[in-house]
């Protein structure tokens, strides 16, 4: 092989590889979905409030995992549903939360799961009614919870409650009509700066091993992080 | 060493030094301080410290194999040193060194002295594994190892990604906070709901497997107050690093106090979980609601995909 071919076949194989490395990086380190923001604009520790909103569904029409479940979040500023889990919050401050619950009930895999914590009053109002525990077992009541154990919150999210209702769920994401519930609740965010793992405590992960599989550990999809900043 | 006649007689004539008696005189005064530090400077500072028996005896474990070991490794540092300062090459030196040739003494001095620490090493590793009553570690779902007499019953529950734990002589209360007495044996019942788990509870000596549905046992008895860090130590999914938490070991008073507080407080959940069991199978709810069960739901189990879906685990 003369020398010239050598040289020409060493050069494409370090491209090869330099362009594998940086599709790894890109798709799997800098690939994940976006950040939504909370915290523009609102100084920290000041005891501002900020609402957050989110969405569940039964499904999404917007990833390749079209049958996995998913939240959704809402964007303060263009009010777009975004695919995604991560959102900023400012520390210190009250964060009054809407979650509109689109998916239909499954029972807990810990019942103790549907106790609400962490909470203001230790309640959350589902379509304007105070609760303080919900029985998935007993009763066709929680889609999904939302969870940060890091500052022991924990909120069951009611489901719609009739089988008709669990029949005739959302079928395309983000949900805009379709039976749901509104759940509203506030907590408040740590004065230290940090980020707070979140996630759903019912096996939703269709599928999968103990339904905690697939979407249950999936960022972007039934579990995310809080970013606190200060 | 010489090479000729010449240069040779000078070094015949100095008397060669006991190098043995040296080695040990050596040896034995580094081995003794070093012993000396190890059980009174450091082996308060050992992990796990010393919250509860099975803490302290495992802190003592350390320090023990610790004091044994340490000798060893000097022995082998200072003859190596030993060599490279006092049999070194010297300038001009270019003769062989004398043949070495077995030495009976020394061979079996070397035989019975490792074998003697090794199988002792063995003996006593093997006491400390199961006393006492089984050292903290998971035995399974019929200790053999127990301190008889009346224990305080914790269940610990592991689930992706928090431990809940479950007293069940207090009315079966569950909490995520893991809180003890001072001065009482606990005999943790570690189990899990989902996947593989292990519960450890590092101040307190304490590790054992969370399986589902298995009931591994544990015991310890929390000796002070203080603070106790729990981690989950099997690779348990995606938040496996976040499931951590911390509890606390109390006075008894204390204790009690707290225990009727948060069997009050958490009375609304109690009432709705399952009846207190050593495991647990969330895919089969004998008290399913009839809405769940109209919509098919038999129980937590997580279910599958029906076949047309384009989406096959």
């Amino acid at each position: 092989m003369s020398l010239p071919v050598r040289v020409g076949t060493l050069v494409v194989a370090f491209l090869a590889v330099v362009g594998v490395a940086i599709f790894v990086v890109i798709h799997y380190f800098l690939g994940g979905p976006p950040v939504v923001d909370y915290s523009a604009g609102v100084p920290a520790n000041a005891g501002r409030t900020v609402s957050v909103v989110m969405q569940e569904d039964p499904q999404n029409s917007v990833s390749t995992h079209p049958d996995w479940v998913s939240y959704f979040i809402q964007s303060p500023t263009s009010h777009q549903w975004v695919h995604t889990t991560l959102f900023q919050v400012p520390a210190g401050s009250r964060i009054n939360v809407t979650i509109l619950g689109y998916d239909g009930c499954t029972p807990l895999r810990n019942p103790f799961w549907g106790k609400v914590t962490g909470t203001v009053g230790n309640v959350v109002h589902v379509n304007g009614r105070p609760v303080s525990v919900l029985n998935s077992w007993a009763n066709c009541a929680v889609g999904h919870t939302f969870s940060i154990p890091g500052i022991n919150l924990n909120v069951p999210v009611a489901s719609p409650s009739s089988v008709q209702a669990n029949e005739n769920l959302c079928p395309t994401s983000p949900c805009t009509s379709g039976p749901h519930t509104v759940v509203t609740f506030s907590f408040f965010t740590p004065r230290q700066a940090g980020d707070y793992f979140w996630q759903c405590r019912i096996p939703c992960g269709l599928g999968y091993l103990d339904g905690f599989g697939g979407p249950m550990q999936t960022i972007g999809f039934m579990t995310g992080q809080m970013e606190v900043v200060s | 060493m010489a090479t000729t006649g010449d240069t040779a007689a000078p070094a015949a004539g100095r008397r060669e030094p006991s190098h043995g008696w040296r080695l040990f005189a050596i040896w034995l005064v580094i081995a003794l301080a070093a012993d000396l530090v190890i059980w009174f400077v450091w082996k308060p500072h050992l992990p796990p410290g010393t919250l509860s028996t099975s803490a302290a005896d495992q802190q003592f474990d350390l320090a023990v194999l610790s004091v044994i070991a340490a000798p060893v490794m000097i022995f082998v540092l200072v003859y190596f040193s030993y060599a490279v300062i006092v049999w070194r090459h010297r300038e001009g030196d270019d003769e062989d060194g004398p043949a070495q040739f077995g030495h009976t003494g020394i061979q079996a001095t070397w035989i019975i002295g490792t074998a003697v620490i090794v199988l002792s090493l063995f003996v006593f590793g093997t006491y400390e594994l199961i006393s006492p009553a089984g050292a903290g570690a998971g035995e399974g779902p019929a200790p053999i190892w127990t301190p008889g007499g009346k224990t305080l019953q914790v269940q610990v529950i592991a689930q992706q990604w928090r431990f809940t734990y479950r007293y069940p002589q207090f009315g079966g209360f569950e909490t995520t906070q893991l809180v003890l007495p001072e001065g009482q044996w606990v005999q943790f019942n570690v189990t899990s709901i989902d996947v593989i788990h292990s519960f450890w509870a590092y101040q307190l000596g304490v590790k054992a497997d969370a399986n589902p549905g298995v009931n591994n046992v544990a015991f310890t008895k929390p000796t002070h107050a203080g603070s106790i860090t729990v981690r989950c130590a099997e690779l348990c999914g995606l938040w496996h690093g976040a499931m951590f938490d911390y509890g606390r070991v109390m006075s008894p008073a204390n204790f009690l106090a707290w225990a009727a507080g948060t069997r009050v407080q958490l009375a609304s959940v109690t009432k709705i979980l399952p009846p207190y069991a050593t495991t647990y199978d969330p895919t089969e709810i004998a008290t399913l609601g009839k809405v769940n069960v109209k919509l098919g739901l038999t129980g937590a189990g997580g279910g599958y995909y029906p076949p047309q879906d384009p989406s096959q685990p």
